[in-house]
C-alpha cells in the first residue's frame, strides 16, 4: 500500500493518527538516510506534536545548553549576582527574553501587577499614583535599546581572565521595549522649574536607587512594560520598568514604582561606594552613566572555534551610548592591518549592531579582534590606552578592544596585547 | 478620545491666548490615574539625600544600640567587627589604600556621605529582611558603623542633625562630572605597528577562572 492510500484510508475512516499507525507507516517506508538521498529521518516520516502541545513555546531540547550562565565565585549569594548572556549562541541584535543578561541586588522579587503602582512626587505641581492600567493608557512608543552593565568586561581588566565571550561580554543585551516616554508622564505631573534631577526607585527588596539629570530623562528615557512584543519578564523588571537609552545598566531601575524630583542629586550608596571608577591617583570618578562605544568578536571566539582553514564569516556586535554605530573595523594580525567590516541593518541608536566580514583562514596563528567607531568619531580604545588614563581598578566601563588568539589548530583564547 | 478633552481644549486656549509655548502640554492633561495624598507620598518617600541628609526622619540612635542591633541583624554576613565572613563586604578597614595594588573601597575609606549609610541601611539592609527596621534602630546601627570605623566617637548619637555633619575620608576625592572621553586614536588602516612588536601580555589559557559554558550551570569556587 502506497503512503498516500495508506494515509487516505486511516483519514476517511476517521481514525485516530496515534504515534503507533504513525511509525507503522514509517516502517513500510524506511530508507537508511545515507543510501538514497532526499534521505527521510524518522521525523520526516512520522506526525508531529499538535498545535498547543506547548502552549509557550521553548527552544529545541538539543539547545539546553544555550542558557545564561553566572560566575558561582564572583559574589557572596545569586541573590546579589549576575547572570551573562550566551552571545556566542546568539544571531542579530535582538536578545531572546529568556537570555537576557540579569543583574540582581536583592533577588528578582514577584511582583503582582494589580498591586504595583508608580508614583511621581517631588518638586512637580501635580503628585501621581498610577496604577499598570493608568500607565499603559498612555501613548505608547517602542523602541530598540541595548542595556549593558558597566562592569561588563570588569574581570578583565587587569589581565585577561575570562576565556569566554560569555564570561567577557554577556552583560549586554538589547531588546525591543515599548511603554510610555518618562517626558509624557512628567508633562502629565508638570514640572517645577527647581527640579533639576529625579531619583528613581524600584520595589524590590534593594529598593534600588539612582539619581538622574533631569534632561536625560526628558530626552529619551523610557517607562516601560513590555519587552520584545510580550510583558517584561520577572527578572527585568515586570510590570514595569525604567529604560534609559546609551546609560549604564544599572541606572535601568526595574521594578520601578518611584520617580521623585529634586534640584540636587542624591548620591545614593549605589553612586558612591558602587558605580563609581576609582582612579590611580586615589580619586574616584562619579556619575559616569554613559556606556562608552563598544564592539566585539562574537564569532569566532572561545566557544566556537575554527574548524580547520578555510572560508569564514567573521561575526560581531558594536554598540554606543553616544548614538549610531558609524564603522567597524577587523583586524586578524593584532591590530597591525584593519579592514572595514559590514554593517548590517538596521542601524539602530543606542542598539546593538551587527557587523560581518568574510576570511579566509590559512590556518596559521592570528590575532582577531574589532575596533567601533561611532557617530561622534569616539574611537573604541585599546586595554592598554584605558590603562595609562584609569590603571586598572576602576572595576566599570572597561570598552576595550577585544582579542581573540587563534591558535593552529582552531582554538580560540581570550588574550591581551602589549 | 480622551476623557479629560473637555477640561483640557479650555486650557489649552488660555495658554495660547496668554502666548506660553504651543503644544507644551499642561499637567492633567490625561487625567489618568489618581493625585497622590500627602498621606500617600509619606509613606512611599523613604530617600536621604547624602550631601545633607534631606529627608532623614526624626528619632535616633547611639553606638552602643547600634553594636546590640548589629549583632542580631548583621554580623552573621558582615562580621561582628565589619570585617566582612566570606565574600560578604567589609564595613571597616581599607583606610589608605585606595592608591594600592588591591585598594579596599568601605564605609571608612570611601563612601563620601554618611546619610547614605543611614539610607542604604534603611532601604536594602538587613538583606534578607530588607526595610524592616525602624528609624531609630537604623540610626543606631549608621552610629555603630561610624564608630566602628573611628568617624565618631563611642558617645556619639546619630539623627538628621549629627549625621550630616560627620566628615568622611574621602569625601573631597569624587569627580562628579565625567570627563571622558579620556583616550583619543585616530583609526590607523595600515601598518599601525609592527608586526614584530605585536606582543602577547597576557592570556586566559590555563587560567581555570571561567566555569563551563555547556552543559548543566557550573559551581565552580575560587581555588
Ligand atoms: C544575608 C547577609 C547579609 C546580612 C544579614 C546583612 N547584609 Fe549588608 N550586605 C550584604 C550584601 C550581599 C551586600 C552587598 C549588596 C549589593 O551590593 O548588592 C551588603 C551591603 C551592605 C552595605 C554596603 C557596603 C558597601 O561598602 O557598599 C552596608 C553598609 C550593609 N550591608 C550594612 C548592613 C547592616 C547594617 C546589616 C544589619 C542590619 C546588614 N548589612 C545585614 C549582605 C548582608
Amino acid at each position: 500500500m502506497g503512503r498516500r492510500r495508506f494515509l487516505r484510508r486511516f483519514l476517511g475512516l476517521g481514525a485516530v493518527l496515534t504515534g503507533s499507525l504513525a511509525v507503522g507507516g514509517k516502517q513500510a517506508m524506511a530508507h537508511p538516510a545515507q543510501e538514497s538521498p532526499p534521505a527521510d529521518a524518522p521525523w520526516s516520516q512520522s506526525i508531529g506534536a499538535g498545535v498547543v502541545d506547548r502552549p509557550y513555546g521553548r527552544p529545541a531540547d538539543t539547545e539546553a545548553s544555550v542558557i545564561r550562565r553566572n560566575v558561582p565565585w564572583l559574589t557572596a549569594s545569586a541573590e546579589s549576582s549576575v547572570s551573562f548572556s550566551p552571545l556566542q549562541d546568539l544571531h542579530g541584535i535582538i536578545t531572546p527574553n529568556g537570555l537576557f543578561f540579569e543583574r540582581h541586588h536583592a533577588g528578582r522579587p514577584d511582583v503582582d501587577p494589580a498591586q504595583h503602582k508608580l508614583m511621581i512626587h517631588g518638586l512637580v505641581e501635580r503628585p501621581l499614583l498610577l496604577t499598570m492600567k493608568d500607565i499603559m493608557r498612555f501613548p505608547s512608543v517602542s523602541r530598540i535599546h541595548f542595556i549593558e552593565c558597566p562592569a561588563n568586561g570588569g574581570m578583565n581588566w587587569r589581565a585577561a581572565q575570562m576565556n569566554s565571550l560569555q564570561f567577557s561580554h554577556g552583560m549586554v543585551s538589547c531588546a525591543e521595549w515599548t511603554g510610555v516616554k518618562l517626558s509624557t508622564l512628567l508633562e502629565e505631573t508638570g514640572i517645577k522649574n527647581q527640579a533639576k534631577w529625579a531619583m528613581v526607585e524600584g520595589a524590590d527588596g534593594a529598593h534600588m536607587n539612582r539619581s538622574l539629570p533631569l534632561d536625560k530623562c526628558l530626552d529619551d528615557c523610557l517607562v516601560v512594560y513590555a519587552q520584545n512584543g510580550e510583558a517584561l519578564r520577572p527578572e527585568q523588571g515586570y510590570p514595569l520598568r525604567l529604560v534609559v537609552p546609551g546609560w549604564e545598566g544599572n541606572v535601568n531601575i526595574k521594578w520601578l514604582r518611584r520617580i521623585k524630583l529634586g534640584e540636587k542629586p542624591w548620591h545614593t550608596r549605589e553612586e558612591t561606594s558602587k558605580y563609581t571608577d576609582l582612579m590611580p591617583d586615589g580619586t574616584s570618578r562619579g556619575f559616569t552613566w554613559l556606556i562608552d562605544a563598544k564592539s566585539v568578536v562574537t564569532f569566532p571566539c572561545p566557544e566556537k572555534p575554527l574548524d580547520g582553514p578555510g572560508l569564514y564569516e567573521i561575526r560581531g556586535l558594536a554598540w554606543t551610548g553616544n548614538g549610531k554605530v558609524k564603522r567597524v573595523d577587523v583586524t586578524m594580525d593584532g591590530g597591525v592591518n584593519w579592514q572595514s567590516a559590514r554593517l548590517h541593518e538596521p542601524v539602530l541608536s543606542k542598539a546593538l549592531t551587527k557587523f560581518t566580514l568574510p576570511w579566509r583562514w590559512d590556518g596559521r596563528p592570528a590575532l582577531v579582534a574589532s575596533r567601533v567607531i561611532d557617530e561622534t568619531g569616539y574611537v573604541q580604545p585599546t586595554i592598554a590606552q584605558l590603562r595609562a588614563q584609569r590603571g586598572s581598578n576602576s572595576v566599570y566601563h572597561n570598552n576595550s578592544i577585544q582579542t581573540w588568539q587563534v591558535k593552529p589548530d582552531g582554538s580560540v583564547f581570550n588574550v591581551q596585547l602589549a | 478620545m480622551y476623557s479629560s478633552r473637555k477640561i483640557c481644549l479650555p486650557i489649552v486656549a488660555v495658554l495660547l491666548a496668554a502666548g506660553s509655548l504651543a503644544g507644551a502640554a499642561e499637567p492633567g492633561s490625561f487625567g489618568y490615574g489618581s493625585v497622590a495624598t500627602p498621606a500617600q507620598i509619606a509613606g512611599w518617600d523613604i530617600d536621604a539625600r547624602g550631601e545633607d541628609g534631606a529627608g532623614l526622619p526624626p528619632g535616633k540612635g547611639t553606638v552602643d544600640r547600634g553594636a546590640d542591633v548589629y549583632a542580631e541583624q548583621c554580623a552573621a554576613c558582615h562580621g561582628t567587627f565589619g570585617e566582612g565572613e566570606g565574600r560578604f563586604p567589609k564595613l571597616v578597614g581599607g583606610v589608605g589604600s585606595l592608591r594600592d595594588e588591591r585598594p579596599e573601597p568601605t564605609v571608612g575609606s570611601y563612601w563620601p556621605f554618611a546619610p547614605t549609610l543611614w539610607d542604604y541601611i534603611n532601604r536594602a539592609m538587613p538583606m534578607q529582611a530588607p526595610h524592616t527596621l525602624s528609624a531609630d534602630d537604623v540610626y543606631a546601627l549608621t552610629a555603630y558603623i561610624l564608630n566602628l570605623n573611628d568617624l565618631v566617637p563611642n558617645e556619639f548619637v546619630a539623627d538628621r542633625n549629627s549625621l550630616p555633619k560627620v566628615k568622611m575620608r574621602n569625601r573631597d576625592n569624587f569627580i562628579w562630572t565625567d570627563p571622558r572621553p579620556d583616550t583619543m586614536t585616530k583609526p590607523c588602516m595600515n601598518d599601525c605597528a609592527n608586526a614584530a612588536d605585536v606582543r602577547i601580555s597576557s592570556t586566559a589559557e590555563g587560567r581555570n577562572l571561567t566555569p563551563r559554558t555547556t552543559g548543566p550551570l557550573d559551581t565552580m569556587q575560587q581555588k
